[in-house]
């Protein structure tokens, strides 16, 4: 029996499905079974963030309407074995899916696989709660800006009011340099504002956009900074207790040099 | 030049963090006060039944809500008194 994680934010465009297809295929790469399903009715994205938007054949709503069956739809991940999708409909609209349908769907996902991810829509109509509807744990997404720690405290509001209980902490695009020099929020500041625990922090990453305008997740990038984030959160989410890694090599000889005598 | 140096030399403290920090700290006591009808109703029964053991007060003008300044956002109850009971008064 597996277990149900949403992957949410509040705000679009901070890396919701980017850290649903890298914390997939992470957690695939070290041979669990995983299924990502794209709750984002109308406007699907995690097919081409995985690149596998040539081999759509049915959806989730195909399934929920009962077009065909739920084994039809999977999308069997060739490079990770393990790696299945459940791509979102592109031509309907959310309302074509209810939370009950959602909750059955994930009920029956469960059954079949360690790990059923759901990535969320942005925002916190109907598709956001469809996406929550199955889920038992939640995955909270932010950037260190004010309006995405802002969405990111209401959705945190909104999972513990439908007992999503606990929900963790991912910081994506933090950029050491701008950290250390007080221009971007640390972690500290956004744990202490939004008071939940800490998952992961990505730093900002190009290799991220050169992954995706291949098709290619991050985590399998053994010298991508963002690809090693990547894979410590997929560790901790199996339990083991990797230390935050160190932004040092980030910060280029001067900033190394303002932290050694103590400026940073 | 010389903010360029306080910013080499003063480490965090120069930075447009703060601001950041402080605004969203802010907005967020707004956004999460923004408490239901109903929320409020409840608390107005409890705050009554334990103002009710010590003093008698005016049921019907009791007003409780949430006060939004540009700083902070308190929670204002303006509770009439009809008169204080006795054992209020031994108290005191």
């Amino acid at each position: 029996m597996g277990e149900v994680i949403v992957v949410t934010s509040g705000k679009g465009g901070v890396g919701k499905t980017t850290a649903t297809a890298n914390i997939g295929a992470g957690l695939a790469m070290l041979g669990h079974k995983v299924v990502l399903v794209d709750a984002d009715i109308g406007l699907r994205n995690l097919d081409v963030i995985l690149g596998l938007e040539n081999r759509i054949v049915y959806d989730l709503v195909d399934v929920t309407q009962g077009n065909c069956r739920l084994r039809q739809a999977l999308i069997r991940d060739k490079r990770f074995e393990g790696l299945h999708l459940l791509p979102a409909a592109q031509t309907k609209d959310k309302t074509a899916v209810s939370p009950e349908q959602m909750r059955e769907l994930c009920g029956e996902l469960k059954e079949m696989f360690e790990y059923v991810i759901v990535d969320s829509p942005a925002g916190i109509e109907q598709g956001f709660r469809n996406a929550i509807a199955g889920a038992e744990k939640a995955i909270v997404i932010t950037t260190p800006e004010v309006a995405a720690v802002r969405d990111a405290d209401r959705v945190i509001g909104l999972l513990e009011a439908a007992e999503l209980n606990d929900p963790k902490l991912v910081v994506n695009r933090l950029r050491p340099r701008m950290v250390q020099r007080g221009d971007m929020m640390n972690i500290d500041d956004i744990i202490d504002i939004l008071a939940i625990d800490l998952l992961g922090v990505i730093p900002e990453d190009e290799q991220i956009i050169i992954s995706t305008n291949r098709g290619e997740t991050v985590v399998q990038e053994d010298r991508s900074f963002a690809g090693q984030a990547f894979r410590n959160i997929v560790w901790r989410i199996l339990g083991e207790p990797v230390p935050l890694m160190s932004f040092d090599r980030e910060l280029g000889f001067f900033g190394r040099l303002r932290r050694l005598v103590g400026l940073g | 030049m010389f903010s360029f140096l306080a910013r080499w030399f003063g480490k965090e403290d120069a930075g447009s963090k703060h601001v950041a920090k402080e605004r969203l700290r802010l907005v967020l006591v707004h956004d999460r006060a923004s408490v239901s009808p109903q929320l409020l109703q409840v608390l107005k029964e409890d705050l009554l039944k334990v103002i009710s053991n010590y003093i008698e007060v005016d049921e019907n003008r009791l007003e409780v809500q949430i006060d939004r300044t540009e700083n902070a956002v308190a929670l204002v109850a303006s509770i009439p008194i009809k008169r204080l009971k006795r054992l209020a008064k031994s108290l005191a």
